[in-house]
């Protein structure tokens, strides 16, 4: 059996103040080439999953191994977010920069990379994802299914060997949901998506979990019949 | 719907074509002079030389007047009061209140002063787009935070204002309508720390978000800007003037 991409062990997490950790020695495994959909009520813990891999929260107690490594310092999760890219939930969040080129150049920039790479490998992610003459725009007049388009793209600039997605198709239109799922199906890396939809799941995942306090059960994508 | 609106950014003019670091250095000197400044006679060169400045930016007469004209109606408050609160020799008698020389003089200056500041700044600093000017800025070694606030702030601005609206749109819907009571100023009280709230979790997903693609601390930029020939000649030819502006208030000090 191949190494675990992502494997959380024993993990204790609860927000400050919360009567219920979220968490309670909870188990994962996510391995290679893996296309998992998280699924569960509001507030189990989908999205704060997401936030323990990328170390935007740390758990009370347990380990968490990501690659190979074990993860605990805040430099160890700098590499992790070189590798693994997350979608946020919300596209407002994520595009901060004034035009979309640079938004998308932001990450590969931090990557140490020049401006004239930084700006091909922008250009070449937004032709990838069917967003030609986007450079320019200004990130915060785009249009909802844009905006979740060209986050995508400032995710995939950092060319990430894990995609962790919170809820993609939230607000979306049809087509946009087409257009996304037809991206993921080209991509030759493993992600994870925490959605509620479960017509998008279906197509683009091959199982999913059902996030618990203690693990994530797989469960067969609801009303889904490719499980 | 629109963000801030920068009507002066965009433009082939010289003044749009300079270097923006080469305008900021200027206007910053510029506005400092002019602001100490206390004699009538630089005041005036400097307003004259703002009006050079505008009249190479090419913009839109309109809407640089509609601007001062906002500017002026701050200052025509200070026309209502100074002179007459001013201490000096009395010109003129309203009522039991006198009207200054000094007041009236000091007046003068400042309006001078605010519309040489307002013009230098409209031809030199809104030329330059808010994205642009947050680069140059870094370039000129300004503190980063100065920086990193002028964009965020140009970024999210909009973003506040939309969360705003819809606040103030769930209020409404459910009848509210603003009065003089106490339960109005209570709503509203509760909307400005609703938006504080917002706006605070806000920066934080915008912050985990940027460490999600590797920030740390530093931000590269993809445009990198050309010092030419006639930045150089904007540069000396301005700094020149300034000196000149700076001897002329050296020589013609006002006389209250």
């Amino acid at each position: 059996m191949s190494e675990p991409l992502i494997e959380l062990h024993d993990i204790t997490f609860a927000y400050p103040g919360a009567p219920r950790p979220v968490f309670q020695d909870f188990h994962y495994q996510l391995l290679p080439g893996e296309h998992i959909g998280l699924i569960g009520p509001n507030g189990s813990g989908k999205t704060t999953l997401l936030f323990l891999i990328m170390g935007l929260l740390r758990p009370q107690a347990g380990s968490i191994t990501i690659f190979g490594q074990e993860v605990k310092k805040d430099q160890d999760f700098v590499e992790v977010r070189q590798k693994v890219g997350l979608l946020f939930q919300n596209a407002d969040d994520q595009l901060f920069c004034p035009t979309v080129l640079e938004d998308v150049a932001f990450g590969p920039l931090n990557l140490g990379k020049t401006p004239d790479e930084a700006g091909g490998i922008a250009r070449e992610t937004l032709a990838r994802l069917g967003l030609h003459g986007f450079e320019d725009r200004v990130t915060y007049k785009l249009s909802g299914g844009e905006k979740k388009l060209v986050s995508l793209a400032t995710v995939l600039a950092m060319q990430p060997q894990l995609l962790l997605l919170d809820e993609p198709t939230a607000g979306l239109d049809e087509t946009t949901k087409h257009r996304l799922v037809h991206i993921l199906k080209d991509l030759a890396i493993a992600y994870m998506i925490v959605s509620h939809e479960h017509d998008f799941l279906n197509h683009t995942v091959g199982h999913c979990c059902h996030v618990h306090g203690d693990c994530c059960q797989p469960s067969p994508i609801p009303g889904g019949g490719k499980s | 719907m629109s963000s801030i609106e920068e009507p002066f950014a965009e433009g082939a003019s010289l003044a749009h074509r300079l270097d923006p670091r080469g305008k900021i250095v200027v206007a910053s000197l510029f506005a400092v002079l002019m602001a100490v400044s206390k004699s009538y006679v630089a005041t005036l060169a400097g307003l004259a030389l703002a009006l050079i400045w505008l009249a190479l930016a090419r913009l839109p007469v309109k809407k640089v007047a509609i601007r001062l004209v906002v500017v002026n109606s701050f200052i025509f408050f200070l026309w209502i009061v100074l002179p007459l609160t001013y201490p000096g020799d009395a010109v003129y008698h309203v009522g039991p209140l006198a009207v200054t020389r000094q007041g009236l003089l000091f007046t003068g200056l400042i309006t001078l002063k605010s519309n040489a500041i307002i013009i230098g700044l409209i031809a030199l600093v809104t030329t330059v787009p808010i994205v642009t000017l947050g680069q140059a800025m870094h370039d000129l070694r300004l503190p980063d935070k100065l920086c990193h606030l002028l964009l965020f702030t140009y970024r999210y601005l909009y973003v506040i204002e939309q969360e705003y609206r819809r606040l103030v749109q769930a209020m409404k819907i459910r009848g509210f309508q603003p009065r003089t009571n106490l339960h109005t100023y209570r709503s509203y009280a509760n909307l400005a720390a609703l938006l504080l709230v917002r706006s605070f979790d806000r920066a934080d997903r915008v912050f985990q978000a940027m460490l999600c693609r590797g920030f740390h601390g530093v931000f590269y930029s993809l445009r990198s800007f050309t010092w030419q020939r006639r930045d150089g000649i904007f540069l000396t030819a301005s700094l020149l003037t300034l000196t000149v502006l700076l001897f002329l208030e050296w020589q013609y000090p006002i006389l209250l």
